[in-house]
């Protein structure tokens, strides 16, 4: 059987370009990109000639001055003399270390509440369920200023923490300081330690990197490798003779025991915070503002991924657990081998939204005043250089860089645990 | 000798009663709250946590300051009630009203009340379709003209030339539409709505003030505050991000490679940035953009990026619908011979849609929180007026009682329309999934 369409009889005209539809999506999408086009154009020489207007044109050459403000949360070494693409570059480590630390606490506290809303017992899922629809309904930002008010107000000042019998006592064995001035931990310290390594000179983007962090992780690495091996040895001899030979203190042992040597070579040993005239001294002091934020964003991020550990785990059919069981697995292996790798498929993509949120909502980081890269590069330079523009078009390129790496690394993570189709 | 059976019953035993560790509380607390060792010591915890915040809150919140005019004299009520520590309520009855209200001036309080009843109104054909009749869907649709009226106060004739555009569009494409074809007849729509808006509805709307010079007082945005503040965010743009998204959403599954992406990109870049950088462009940068000259209220420029920031995540919520239906639909709606209009509008949105209620009823929860932002850009919404009011010095030193009123506002609402969503899954359920 043979199908005839008709021959293009007709000359081509013009009202073809919108009937036919073998013109007519090329036409819509010309006209959509010359509208875009258009617009972009339009909105292009309006703010030329605004800029020029008000004399501004853009240009990046404030970010050679001297900052002059102080960022009293940093992890690099920092200056009121610093630039401001020093001030900038310290914000941005301070935003991606309280969205690590966040998505860490947040991943912990929201299974646990997860799988506590699931719980058989009747009070604790009850409470649980109170904690995630408090958290929920109430927006994020009131959370964070509350929970920094709760810390300015109701801890000791450090004072209280002088005499002999004093109203507040530290924590842990005196390791820990809770006051109304930041939280007071030990810090580690290595009496025979190797040093630093510097980079890029007296540059605004010069960084140290820690010899004896450097060797501390490199011993981590090759222990989890030895120990890797020993279990893929140990697969291999289950495999071939059904016997599992018990390999666990082996592979704590290759972790622990080279760990725990260098870390007697290099002599560490904890900073403890001490308290000195009005004030602690020593170990490392973490703001008020930065333990808000943390705390806060955690908290209202993990009542949101205890939602989706909870519609994750009811995702999967009893039906599953019950074949498991009558295949003679106990209880822990049915979560650990059946439940799981398939209610991870299922947590896994509205949870890396949720880190992308948690990210994000980070740079309300501006409301306690810690500061982050919306707190130095579109806070106090955009405020104190006036350059608008430049600033917040900056801001929004480093947080489109973060959102989309994060999301493609858990992307590529979700692709690994995906369900292989055949 | 017969073997001689001592004792055979002849009829069933009566049934008894379960044992009364099984039934009733007791077994009900057996089986929810102590079954095992684990369970008993996760209740007791609970009971201890909830005992203590119970201790601890209880008193504070019932404390006899509801009269206090100032923090020293909550103090002095306190002490003299002999009541220990305890929240100082004074402020939340001397302030509640600005704390919904803002600066609105007190003797047009009546309008924002109007508008917000006529909004439950307005919504009620659109949230309660199957109670309320279908006829308040015109009023419905007349509402976006009437709000902003109320709120802002001016002449009426600019929102009633603005709507005039509307109805002359629609004229336009009866017209053209019967005469020659629908699409001529959308593009004459738009031509004749654009050319009233742009040329005419401004002389016009001039000529008309000064004839007949009928509205109300008018009030500046800087007025504006409190929650009064954040449901007018949070409703324009939940209303103005659903149609957005939808045509983004659309835009983003065609076959339109450009359009597509310009879809892709829009969306992803909106997504990828925080709301408070786009609210940064509100407060900045979004007058440099306009030609120069422009000066327009900070509301309203809040009101674009807020909308534009939810209708990129409704967008997201919307494809997920649209990806969720199955590919029969699509083939059913073509082979009935529908176009990709007609499809979209009788066939794969009304199901799209369904599916992705609760997403969208996310999205509108998440919007309404995120109107606190604005706090940062120096808008006077609850929270941003909570710190105007600690700054009287009769209310110095005042935290718990305004972030506990505030929250528990934003709580109702959320709440609420959470459970809104619940109800409306329940009823859209048509049982074969």
């Amino acid at each position: 059987m043979t199908t005839l369409t008709d021959p293009p009889k007709d000359q081509f005209r013009l009202s073809m370009l919108l009937y036919d539809t073998r013109y007519r999506s090329a036409t819509i999408q010309v006209i959509a990109l010359i509208a875009f086009m258009l617009l972009a154009a339009w909105l292009i020489s309006n703010t030329a000639q605004n800029l020029a207007a008000l004399g501004k044109p853009i240009d990046f050459g404030f970010f050679k001055e001297p900052a002059s403000y102080d960022i009293n949360q940093r992890l690099l070494d920092y200056t009121s003399r610093d630039s401001h693409l020093r001030a900038a570059l310290i914000g941005l480590l301070n935003t991606l270390v309280v969205a690590v630390l966040g998505c860490a606490t947040a991943t912990v506290v929201g299974i646990f509440v997860g799988v506590l809303r699931l719980s058989h017992n009747w009070l604790i899922a009850r409470l649980m369920t109170v904690y995630v629809e408090m958290f929920r309904n109430v927006p994020v930002l009131l959370w964070i200023v509350f929970i920094m008010a709760i810390l300015i107000e109701t801890l000791p000042a450090p004072r209280a923490f002088r005499g002999a019998d004093a109203e507040a006592s530290m924590l842990l064995g005196d390791s820990v300081a809770l006051t109304n001035r930041g939280v007071y931990i030990p810090e580690p310290l290595f009496s025979r330690g190797l040093g630093d390594l510097h980079f890029l000179g007296e540059s605004s983007l010069r960084f140290n990197v820690s010899l004896d962090l450097v060797a501390v992780l490199i011993v981590l690495a090759v222990g989890f490798w030895v120990s890797h091996i020993i279990k893929k040895r140990a697969d291999r001899l289950q495999e071939e003779t059904g016997v599992r030979p018990a390999t666990w203190y082996l592979r704590l042992g290759v972790v622990l025991v080279p760990l725990l040597i260098l870390l007697a070579i290099l002599g560490f040993h904890l900073g403890y915070p001490e308290l000195k005239g009005f004030n602690f001294s020593g170990g490392t002091h973490l703001r008020n503002s930065l333990i808000a934020l943390w705390l806060a964003l955690s908290l209202y991020t993990a009542a949101f991924i205890a939602e989706i550990v909870r519609a994750g785990i009811m995702a999967i059919s009893k039906g599953q657990t019950e074949a498991a069981s009558a295949l003679g697995l106990r209880p822990n292996r049915v979560m650990g081998l059946v439940i799981l790798p398939q209610a991870l498929r299922v947590i896994v993509p509205p949870l890396i939204s949720q880190y992308l949120n948690l990210t994000k909502n980070s740079s309300l980081a501006i409301a306690v005043g810690y500061m982050d890269i919306t707190g130095t590069l579109g806070g106090i330079t955009m405020n104190q250089t006036g350059r608008e523009l430049e600033c917040v078009l900056l801001l929004m390129l480093v947080y489109l860089v973060i959102s989309l790496t994060i999301s493609a690394v858990m992307n590529w993570y979700n692709e690994s645990v995906k369900l292989k189709e055949r | 000798m017969s073997k001689q059976i001592a004792y055979v019953r002849t009829e069933m035993l009566p049934q008894q009663a379960p044992p009364s560790t099984s039934v009733g509380a007791i077994g009900w607390m057996r089986a929810n709250l102590f079954s095992g060792w684990l369970n008993t010591a996760i209740t007791l915890v609970s009971l201890l946590v909830i005992l203590t915040i119970a201790v601890e809150i209880l008193p504070w919140v019932l404390s006899p300051t509801w009269g206090g005019t100032s923090l020293n004299e909550c103090r002095e009520l306190l002490a003299a009630a002999d009541h220990g520590s305890g929240a100082c309520w004074g402020v939340i009855r001397e302030r509640w009203i600005q704390l919904l209200f803002g600066f609105y001036p007190p003797e047009l309080y009546w309008r924002p009340i109007l508008a917000f009843v006529l909004l439950a109104l307005a919504l009620a054909p659109i949230l309660f379709a199957d109670k309320v009749p279908a006829k308040l869907l015109v009023f419905s649709a007349a509402y976006p003209f009437i709000f902003p009226w109320l709120l802002w106060g001016g002449m009426i004739w600019g929102p009633l030339a603005a709507a005039a555009g509307f109805v002359l569009g629609a004229i336009a494409y009866r017209v053209v539409s019967g005469a020659f074809s629908s699409l001529l007849g959308v593009i004459a729509g738009v031509v004749v709505a654009l050319l009233w808006w742009l040329l005419l509805s401004g002389f016009i709307t001039g000529l008309l003030d000064s004839i007949l010079p009928i509205g109300l007082e008018p009030v500046e945005s800087r007025k504006f505050g409190g929650f009064m503040l954040s449901i007018t965010i949070g409703v324009v743009a939940i209303a103005c991000s659903l149609p957005l998204g939808i045509v983004l959403a659309l835009g983003r599954q065609s076959d339109l490679m450009i359009v597509k992406y310009l879809c892709v990109g829009f969306i992803e870049f909106i997504r990828g940035v925080p709301l408070i950088t786009l609210l940064f462009v509100a407060s900045t940068l979004l007058n440099i953009f306009m030609p120069p000259g422009t000066n327009f209220d900070i509301i309203l420029r809040v009101l674009i990026m807020v909308t534009l920031f939810a209708s990129a995540y409704m967008a997201e919520v919307i494809r997920g619908g649209l990806a969720a239906l199955p590919k029969g639909q699509y083939e059913g709606a073509d082979s009935l011979g529908l176009n990709y209009w007609q499809a979209q509008r009788l066939i794969i949105m009304p199901q799209a849609l369904k599916i992705s209620i609760p997403g969208i009823v996310s999205t509108f929860i998440g919007v309404f929180k995120d109107t606190t932002l604005v706090s940062i850009i120096g808008l006077l919404d609850p929270l941003g007026l909570s710190n105007a009011i600690r700054a009287d010095a009769n209310w110095n030193g005042i935290v718990w009682e305004l972030y506990g009123f505030i929250a528990l506002i934003f709580f109702f609402f959320c709440f609420g329309m959470s459970r809104y969503s619940m109800y409306l899954e329940r009823k859209l359920q048509t049982g074969h999934r």
